[in-house]
């Protein structure tokens, strides 16, 4: 195979991974503090998408601006379908807990076919995104390249947050023990939503690149990624942060290499996550980073 | 004071001698649209009970009904479709030559149908139930839309995203309604022994019901495959019902509705099932002014396609954070008789 | 020795739970367990009912390892347990906790639940009976239909240990089995665990933190700190043993 054609898929998969990533980062943290998969994730990074797309195309705005706009705005709204439908419900058998996730996420989906209709509209990429750098052979749009480069700034924040700063250790211990957070003095439930609005924003994020490479919004385009995001998330090790990225690199590859070989399973590429799914409960439950969060407490 | 075991056979005994002859008398009196919509409530109170066996009485969140409800309509329309009309049906590919050859009466392609999803159901449960079966509801999501990439992608089975006509209509209320008896007999029976009990011993506490000897590997994956086979029968009914399928018929809403149903009902009661089916299926029929122009002091507005589902999903939610038991609860029909007996005193 | 614990460490992480320790128990014997708090008691019991897999060494029952059986298949061997928070299932009645404890012993299968075959119907005709003896022996049988829950502390105790028995076991487990109960109900508690000892042919292996209870109970008790055996004997020599004193020395103050 030609190298450069090798080394082009390399680069798309690497692109799409992080996408995966970006967004598998919000499923692995709230499960790490909640327990909870947070079903309606993916339609927020739909709404992220949205918001971009109203940013640009309705109010004029820069597209740093409306990427700003669609990043506080899910945040917002991740912080609030916390506060409204999930708090009230800590207490309650976790069942619920995920009955209420997928009422959200079919609620934020079938509002927005509604209100704003079920037919894709075109997102208005700026053309300095859509310029084609040539590097010896080697074409690609500054998009697919400016993909892994941000999630990579934005991991590195996550991680320092995280490992650095006194949220983040409060985010940690959290996932292990929530009575032991509420005596050290920490507020788990102001900690709880904070986690949903960083996962939010980095979902936001995600959604404005699927929505420049694809390049639309429509109201179901978070559900078929969210649920590979989910994927990648328990691929690589659900409560871990580094086991995402990994994980959605791994399915981003996966589906862009083996259609780039096997064109004739162009019509499975959605099955890919879901197989790794399969596999990876079968052969390694917590993942390939994961924490072992089966031991049951008595 | 607990009902005695002959008082409660006979009463029993009395709801399904009056559910036959409900079926019997609808049948010949009721006119075409009410009786379709019968057809459907019995179809959904097959699916309901047998969904809220693993999610209510084994407390397991799972998604799967579309995609076992799929393969059901599937398998009983490839039998039950003459080799006739699949000959002229193919459209995108020639089918296979063992797609023509298939065939099977009403009843052995419903039984089939079943076994098929069950089996499926089984062959998930081993990756998911090794975990504690938290990734049940992601994996049996995620299932549906295999199911449907499958069924698009391998036209000389499925004939693709065209889907299957002229499936001969075998449903009529005497199949749906009868065999709604013969589910929730089935599925109570289930519920009364000590399967069903290490089923709910599993929901209460799984730790407690593991220290009490019980598999509960076996118990969830008994009650998943039960649930798979049910759905598959009622997918085959739905099929043989509404005369053609296709992949986009076995969405996301389909499992959605379902959830809905159980969760108003009362997760946990096969009772509640049904009453929230009657409930659920005919107000949805009820409901559809919503997805139609509405005319509000004089000014029209636009067809709202989808509004119903706005309104269902905000129902869920609501139930969920105010309203949690639904209307049974986990209780029964037999349970409300003894309370009453207890206020009376 | 019905019970052998033989050279037993458990790690967690880099943390040392359980380090190298073995004991027996002999059969009908009731034996405590105790030691401050963190000192890997109930790390021991989740070893040896299967839900912990021990780092190094082997539990041993009726002389047959238990290495890699499931927590459900060493119940069936004969070990029960309860647990310190009482969890008692939460939606089923008295007479239906105790139910699941017998339910792996009835005879009846799948097909035959779901026709209603004759075998089903005695088998659990049999099995309730039963129950209801066994609550009976407990003195709860007037409860048997309401909500476990709804009971009171102490009889939701008796309710747990019930259901323990009905799984028929040869040794049971009880995780401070006395724990929130007033001094009567503790001294009742006592000589429950004596006479059930007596009558269902018990081994009894408790973890508590009252002394004064270990002191009536146990014929022989066992000192955990840090992981590590300080002190085995009979428990009236323990509370003069120096370095069990020292490593209690809360405990004791405040019986």
């Amino acid at each position: 195979m030609d190298i450069t054609i090798f080394m082009q898929q390399m680069i798309n998969g690497f692109s799409l991974g992080s996408m995966y990533a970006l967004i598998a980062i919000g499923y692995t943290m709230v499960y790490g503090v909640l327990r909870l998969i947070n079903f309606a994730h993916g339609d927020i990074m739909m709404v992220g998408g949205f918001l971009g797309y109203f940013g640009i195309a309705i109010l004029g705005l820069p597209f740093a601006a409306a990427v700003l706009l669609a990043v506080v705005g899910s945040a917002l709204l991740g912080m609030l379908s916390d506060r409204v439908a999930y708090r009230p419900l800590r207490n309650a058998p976790k069942i619920s807990l995920l009955i209420t996730a997928i009422g959200v996420s079919f609620f934020l989906e079938n509002a927005f076919n509604v209100f704003f209709g079920g037919v894709p509209r075109a997102f208005p990429v700026p053309t300095y995104l859509e310029e084609i750098i040539d590097f010896h052979g080697l074409t690609m749009p500054v998009s697919a390249l400016l993909v892994p480069i941000v999630t990579a700034m934005l991991l590195a924040i996550i991680l320092w947050v995280l490992f650095k700063t006194k949220y983040g250790m409060a985010i940690r211990a959290l996932a292990f023990d929530v009575g032991t957070v509420n005596l050290m003095g920490i507020d788990a439930n102001r900690i709880i939503t904070m986690v949903f609005g960083i996962g939010s924003a980095l979902a936001a994020v995600g959604g404005i690149f699927w929505a420049v490479n694809y390049p639309s919004v429509e109201p179901m385009m978070g559900v078929l990624v969210g649920l590979k995001a989910f994927a990648a998330a328990v691929v690589g090790g659900i409560g871990s942060v580094g086991g995402a990225v990994l994980g959605g690199l791994i399915i981003g590859f996966t589906e862009v290499v083996v259609i780039a070989f096997f064109p004739e399973l162009g019509g499975y590429k959605d099955a890919f996550a879901f197989i790794f799914l399969i596999l990876i409960l079968l052969f390694k439950p917590t993942g390939i980073l994961g924490i072992d969060f089966e031991k049951s407490r008595f | 004071m607990q009902l005695t075991f002959s008082k409660q056979h006979g009463i029993n005994s009395a709801i399904v001698i009056i559910a036959i002859w409900f079926i019997w008398f609808a049948s010949g009196h009721f006119d075409e649209y009410t009786v379709r919509i019968l057809n459907n409530i019995a179809i959904f109170i097959i699916l309901a009970a047998s969904y809220n066996l693993i999610n209510g009485v084994t407390g397991q969140f799972s998604l799967e009904p579309n995609g076992f409800v799929a393969i059901g309509a599937y398998v009983t329309a490839l039998l039950l479709v003459s080799p006739d009309a699949k000959m002229y049906q193919y459209a995108i590919v020639d089918p296979y030559p063992f797609v023509l050859t298939l065939h099977a009466n009403f009843f052995t392609a419903l039984i089939l149908g079943g076994i098929f999803s069950a089996f499926l159901a089984f062959c998930l449960s081993l990756p998911v139930f090794r975990v504690r079966g938290d990734y049940l509801a992601i994996v049996t999501l995620g299932f549906g839309f295999i199911i449907k990439i499958l069924a698009i992608n391998n036209p000389e089975v499925t004939n693709g995203s065209l889907g299957l006509n002229d499936i001969p209509e075998f449903s009529n209320l005497y199949w749906t309604g009868g065999i709604a008896i013969i589910a929730v007999i089935v599925i109570l029976n289930i519920v009364n022994s000590k399967f069903g009990r290490a089923m709910k011993a599993v929901r209460d506490d799984e730790d407690a019901a593991i220290a009490m000897g019980v598999n509960t590997f076996k118990a969830k994956t008994l009650a998943f495959c039960t649930s798979a086979f049910f759905e598959g029968i009622g997918g085959g009914l739905l099929a043989a019902l509404l005369t053609s399928i296709s992949p986009d018929l076995f969405d996301f809403f389909f499992t959605f509705q379902l959830l809905i149903i159980i969760v108003l009902g009362g997760l946990g009661s096969t009772t509640g099932a049904i009453i929230g089916t009657v409930l659920v299926v005919g107000g949805s029929e009820w409901m559809r002014f919503l997805d139609e122009p509405i005319t509000l002091f004089g000014h029209t507005t636009a067809a709202m396609p989808g509004m119903r589902m706005v309104v269902f999903s905000l129902a869920l939610i609501f139930i969920m954070l105010f309203a949690r038991e639904g209307i049974m609860g986990k209780r029964e029909l037999k349970e409300l008789f003894k309370s009453r007996k207890k206020g009376g005193k | 020795m019905i019970l052998k614990i033989d050279n037993v460490t458990k790690n967690f992480g880099g943390v040392t739970a359980i380090n190298e320790t073995s004991f027996g128990v002999s059969p009908k014997e009731i034996f405590g367990l105790i030691g401050p708090n963190g000192a890997g008691k109930t790390t021991m019991f989740n070893i040896i009912t299967g839900n912990y897999e021990p780092t190094l060494g082997e539990v041993y029952f009726h002389n047959e390892s238990l290495t890699g059986l499931k927590p459900h298949q060493i119940v069936r061997k004969g070990i029960a347990r309860t647990f310190q928070n009482i969890r008692l299932f939460s939606s089923m009645s008295v007479l239906e906790n105790v139910l699941i404890g017998f339910d792996f012993q009835a005879r009846y299968g799948f097909l035959e639940s779901i026709l209603r075959f004759p075998r089903f119907i005695g088998e659990e005709k049999r099995i309730k009976a039963r129950s209801m003896e066994i609550l009976d022996y407990f003195d709860i049988a007037g409860f048997a239909h309401d909500k476990a829950v709804d009971l009171s502390y102490g009889q939701q105790r008796k309710v747990e240990i019930a259901r323990a028995l009905a799984t028929n076991p040869d040794l049971l487990l009880l995780d401070e089995p006395a724990a929130g109960m007033n001094p009567f109900e503790t001294e009742e508690l006592g000589e429950i665990i004596k006479k059930a000892r007596d009558d269902f042919d018990l081994t009894v292996l408790l973890i508590e933190h009252d002394m004064k209870f270990v002191n009536q109970l146990c014929d022989k008790v066992l000192v955990l700190d840090y992981g590590k055996t300080i002190f085995e004997g009979k428990p009236s020599d323990a509370i003069k043993d120096q370095e069990v004193i020292s490593a209690y020395l809360g405990d004791f103050h405040n019986d």
